[in-house]
């Protein structure tokens, strides 16, 4: 009955959503010149290498309409720790394709994406579509989103070079965004972010486990996990970006995050740039995160099936991270060459440091080394991430 | 599950706010000129200098925390390992 009367909510919206593309405004928008981008990263931390390289092209074809098209490689080497605790070494792969195709009208921009993106066992397909107008003597920018999301959830039960996949289910998700962006003085513009997500089908993750007490050499058993088949989140952003008396930006944001597996989240964010002449700019930030656990998250459950819903995924214990980036861009074209108008190469460089607060350590804690089940040491890692990336435009 | 429609809700009538803010755009005089907006063009003054990196950066988040959205768009998988 919920469902269906969401549902009906849902339906109400698609049709104001679509009155909004009817709306016509007077006054003229651009869009952002072509450009072309090579990208590479690395992430290492928590059992985890992951290398990606990435590449974009974005062409106007005409003032109004420009289409960009991007194709993501991502290599999984390793697992993390709930899922090594019960498995074996991982070698994975995922690609992405995305395309899209951008339309100006007066002050208003229309777009229109699809992704598609593959693992041996897991698929996934999203397309979405956005409106943006500028206002009010272009001070404001509302943007409206919307975007359906397609996955197939599978398991690999063979090795990472003989795999096996057995398909378990689908997952289906809807994402709605409203932002808004106001430049309030001439060195001061602030945004807000809204965004409901609503999730169906199969949630869980099939490579992580719970774990119960039991009369077994470790004290403790392993079995599947179990997630509730729907899950809505709601979150709200607020940001502001100041032009400091010198030429130099601050950014402050702050994200607040409920959903109903009963996870609230707090995320600040503080970034710092600062250019040098036309060459050089640098970075800096800082982001912290905290969040309380899923509802039916446990650590370690009294018996098996103590409950109808039961995970351990670490995603989904309180926890806290930290995170110190930097970023430096050079542009090696400043003034342009040929078609290129200019290019710029950026090194970007982030750590950060995770904290459990209720997710311990049984990897290497156990029995075996005087660590009863539940008293094992709370787990903490620290990631690093690298990237860097030439973007040229023209 | 009241939650799914007060979210809803919440998000419909966004949507409505939107549809009227739009429908009286470039109606209201702006109190910052256009000649007055050197510094806010400035691309250090862009809300996401590069997107493929933050969309990067929220799919090692969103993969790893319990919270996702309102932050730019992650691109899809599971983040499963």
């Amino acid at each position: 009955m919920m469902r269906v009367s969401a549902k009906r909510v849902v339906g109400r919206g698609a049709v104001i959503f679509t009155a909004l593309l009817l709306v016509r405004a007077t006054c003229a928008d651009v869009l952002p010149d072509d450009r072309a981008d090579i990208f590479y990263s690395k992430y290492s931390g928590g059992g985890m290498d992951i290398t990606g390289e990435s590449a974009l092209v974005r062409k106007k074809f005409t003032e109004n309409f420009a289409v960009e098209a991007s194709y993501f490689v991502d290599k999984v080497s390793g697992a993390s720790i709930d899922v090594l605790s019960q498995a074996s070494q991982i070698k994975d792969e995922r690609k992405q394709k995305s395309a899209t195709v951008e339309y100006v009208h007066d002050k208003t921009t229309y777009t229109a994406s699809i992704i598609n993106s593959v693992e041996r066992d897991y698929k996934s397909d999203t397309g979405s579509f956005s409106l943006k107008q500028d206002m009010f003597g272009d001070l404001t920018t509302l943007s409206l989103a919307f975007s359906n999301t397609n996955d197939t959830v599978g398991e690999n039960n063979g090795t990472a070079f003989v795999p096996v996949i057995d398909w378990l289910g689908h997952a289906e998700s809807r994402s709605y965004d409203v932002d808004l962006s106001q430049i309030l003085t001439k060195n001061f513009i602030g945004g807000v972010n809204f965004n409901v997500i609503t999730d169906q089908g199969y949630l869980a993750n099939p490579y992580r486990s719970v774990r119960f007490r039991a009369a077994t050499p470790t004290g403790y058993s392993l079995a599947s996990q179990t997630y509730p088949d729907t899950r809505t989140s709601t979150a709200v952003q607020m940001e502001g970006k100041y032009y400091l008396p010198y030429r130099a930006a601050i950014t402050a944001s702050f994200r607040y995050f409920r959903d109903t597996w009963a996870i609230v989240g707090n995320t600040y964010e503080l970034d710092y740039t600062h250019p040098i002449s036309n060459i050089w700019i640098l970075e800096g930030r800082f982001r912290y995160y905290k969040q309380n656990h899923a509802n039916f998250y446990n650590d370690l459950f009294d018996y098996a099936s103590e409950y109808r819903f039961e995970a351990r995924d670490q995603d989904l214990a309180a926890q806290d991270n930290y995170t110190l980036g930097a970023k430096a861009t050079y542009a090696f074209l400043p003034n342009g060459w040929k078609i290129f108008k200019r290019a710029t190469v950026t090194f970007d460089v982030s750590r950060i440091a995770f904290h459990y607060l209720d997710f311990r350590d049984i990897k290497y804690y156990g029995v075996a080394n005087g660590y009863q089940p539940g008293d094992e040491p709370l787990y903490q890692f620290n990631a690093t991430v690298y990237q860097i990336y030439m973007s040229m435009f023209f | 599950m009241p939650s799914l429609k007060r979210s809803i809700r919440w998000a419909g009538a966004a949507l409505i706010a939107g549809a009227g803010l739009m429908s009286s755009a470039c109606s209201i005089q702006p109190w910052v000129k256009p000649y007055e907006r050197d510094r806010l063009a400035d691309p250090i003054m862009a809300w996401d200098r590069d997107a493929i990196s933050s969309a990067y950066l929220d799919h090692i988040r969103e993969s790893r925390e319990g919270s996702r959205g309102a932050s730019g768009s992650a691109g899809g998988g599971c983040g499963c390992n």
